[in-house]
């Protein structure tokens, strides 16, 4: 397993350095802190979504689930319309980007955990429940955004458009940091109760009966997914279903079900994902469509795959 | 002792348990019998903390159900779920070393290695300990089930129909590692069986319940009579005594 993860080490510090060096002219001072500032961000938006997509798996007890099958991206665009719509884009263009990142976060944030603390209060620990009607509000909260586009003028909209998918294009520093500090205690939680992550797994029955309070363990692991995606949603946009196939990939690399392993090997082949697909889309084939739409259109695949083969659960 | 006091439970105001009022011993095996919706597994799950106890008191030795803590609660009591199924893809190995997470909280060390390697030798399964849970036969996976109880070594130890998927050898078997554990190991098994044989074989106490109340309490020899397959089964099975014990002719 430690050969594993090594590998996956490897092959990301071979594409952080092809990101770093390819196609690299003119100041290589300018050059470098713009790169280095873009695979931070890329970084920490791989690992932040990774984690969150593990997470949500465990307490779901289902491998083919994400966050944003049940509306988180939908929620991030559902504020952005509705910050636009009350504004304008004049009024929306002059909030600096740190508030607006902070509103976000923190909606983000307090609406995922309502939506799902709703959820759950109505679900009674019946996770297929919770996930049925997550699909179904995330329905209603996509309509919602889509009513809400209707009533705006063309140019606030083609805005909105374009900041509905994940851009890595330019990375402001004093958003990388408000992101890392957001992200980075959850991760560091997450590592601490990566065994009671491990019991959480087996079932709300075994998981009582082995010490762990099922109830009290989802809400706290549902708050970690909350502020991960959120603050990796905050920073770059929607990401659709680039956990799910991070994940699938994980499991394939490490079949077994130790979070010690787990989280880290989806953290790592989630980073290998977006840091090489960003140099290849970019410095090798010269697109400048946004990553997350390939990602989007292969993790579809992805789903489809999983669902019919079901040999992943 | 499990104490018992004033237990009365009801899922969408029907109820499914009444005024029960039982004390359960250290040492030895109890039997907990009686007819489909009697209310015996939801007894067990109440104990186990499983579901949410409304009105009443359970204690288990000083702990009180619903106020002590879940952790000091995993280490002298172990329930084994009715059907229990594991979402998770585990080895055996793995799901029996998960049973003395109550003691490592997720860093094991030597010797919970060697008590999972007992238990897997106890239990005939040492050699699966490296197969997938979902890739073994439904008799060997209840056995790994309850392997994993019994490596949280607690005082008690629930199960809740152990014997389903059991063919007659390993039913046999896994009756008399339980009656071994009590007798040897003063382990106090509680457990919900429907073959009134296999309780009257094995078990030194049997409970029997009743639409949601407990009915008959005492020795196999002395509940198991043709009354009681008329009154509460409601069936005209005939009972004879083999070996001085009760079997139930079907």
């Amino acid at each position: 397993m430690d050969r594993r993860l090594a590998l996956l080490c490897g092959l990301l510090a071979l594409s952080c350095v092809a990101f770093m060096l390819l196609g690299a002219v003119g100041s290589w001072e300018f050059l470098l802190q713009f790169r280095l500032r873009r695979l931070a961000a890329l970084l920490l938006v791989g690992i932040c979504l990774s984690t969150a997509t593990v997470l949500f798996q465990t307490i779901a007890g289902n491998r083919i689930l994400t966050p944003s099958l049940i509306g988180f991206d939908a929620l991030y665009i559902l504020i952005l319309t509705a910050m636009v719509q009350v504004l304008g884009l004049a009024g929306f263009a002059a909030i600096p980007a740190p508030v607006i990142f902070a509103i976000n976060l923190a909606a983000m944030t307090a609406l995922g955990m309502l939506l799902f603390g709703v959820l759950m209060f109505g679900a009674k620990g019946d996770m297929i429940k919770l996930v049925l009607t997550g699909i179904v509000a995330g329905i209603l909260i996509r309509s919602l955004t889509e009513f809400l586009q209707r009533m705006i003028d063309p140019s606030e909209f083609q805005m909105i458009q374009a900041a509905s998918f994940a851009r890595f294009t330019h990375v402001d520093t004093g958003l990388l940091v408000l992101t890392a500090a957001a992200s980075l205690p959850a991760l560091a939680l997450t590592w601490r109760v990566r065994f009671r992550l491990d019991v959480l797994a087996l079932g709300s029955e075994l998981a009582t009966g082995l010490g762990e309070n099922p109830q009290r363990g989802r809400k706290q692991v549902l708050a970690l997914i909350c502020v991960l995606v959120a603050s990796a949603t905050a920073l770059a946009g929607p990401s659709g279903l680039f956990g799910l196939i991070v994940t699938a990939l994980a499991y394939l690399v490490a079949p077994g079900t130790r979070h010690a392993v787990t989280l880290p090997t989806a953290a790592l082949v989630g980073c290998i994902v977006l840091v090489a697909g960003q140099t290849v889309m970019e410095r090798v084939l010269d697109l400048s469509t946004p990553l997350p739409v390939v990602v989007e259109l292969l993790g579809g695949l992805v789903f489809l795959f999983l669902v019919l083969k079901r040999h992943i659960r | 002792m499990i104490s018992i006091r004033g237990v009365k439970h009801s899922i969408q105001g029907k109820p499914i348990l009444q005024d029960i009022n039982l004390d359960l011993p250290r040492g030895g095996v109890t039997a907990l019998i009686g007819p489909n919706g009697a209310g015996k597994s939801t007894l067990l799950s109440l104990i186990a903390r499983l579901q949410p106890l409304g009105t009443g008191t359970i204690r288990v030795d000083a702990l009180q159900i619903g106020s002590c803590s879940d952790a000091a609660l995993a280490r002298v009591l172990a329930i084994m779920p009715q059907s229990a199924q594991i979402s998770a893809r585990l080895r055996v190995g793995e799901a029996v070393m998960m049973g003395r997470y109550p003691w490592h909280r997720g860093r094991p060390g030597k010797r919970d290695g060697e008590i999972v390697e007992e238990t897997l030798r106890l239990f005939s399964l040492t050699s699966l300990a490296d197969r997938f849970l979902d890739e073994i036969s439904g008799g060997q996976r209840q056995r790994a089930m309850v392997a994993m109880a019994y490596a949280q070594e607690t005082d008690y130890l629930l199960l809740d129909e152990p014997l389903n998927n059991l063919d007659i050898a390993a039913s046999r078997h896994l009756m008399r590692l339980l009656r071994q554990m009590a007798d040897t190991g003063r382990k106090s098994i509680v457990i919900v069986l429907h073959d009134i044989n296999y309780a009257a074989a094995f078990a030194d106490r049997v409970v029997v319940m009743r639409e949601g109340r407990i009915v008959a309490d005492g020795a196999p020899g002395a509940v198991i009579t043709p009354a009681l397959m008329a009154d509460v089964f409601e069936t005209d099975a005939k009972v004879h005594l083999v070996d001085d014990r009760p079997v139930v002719l079907v």
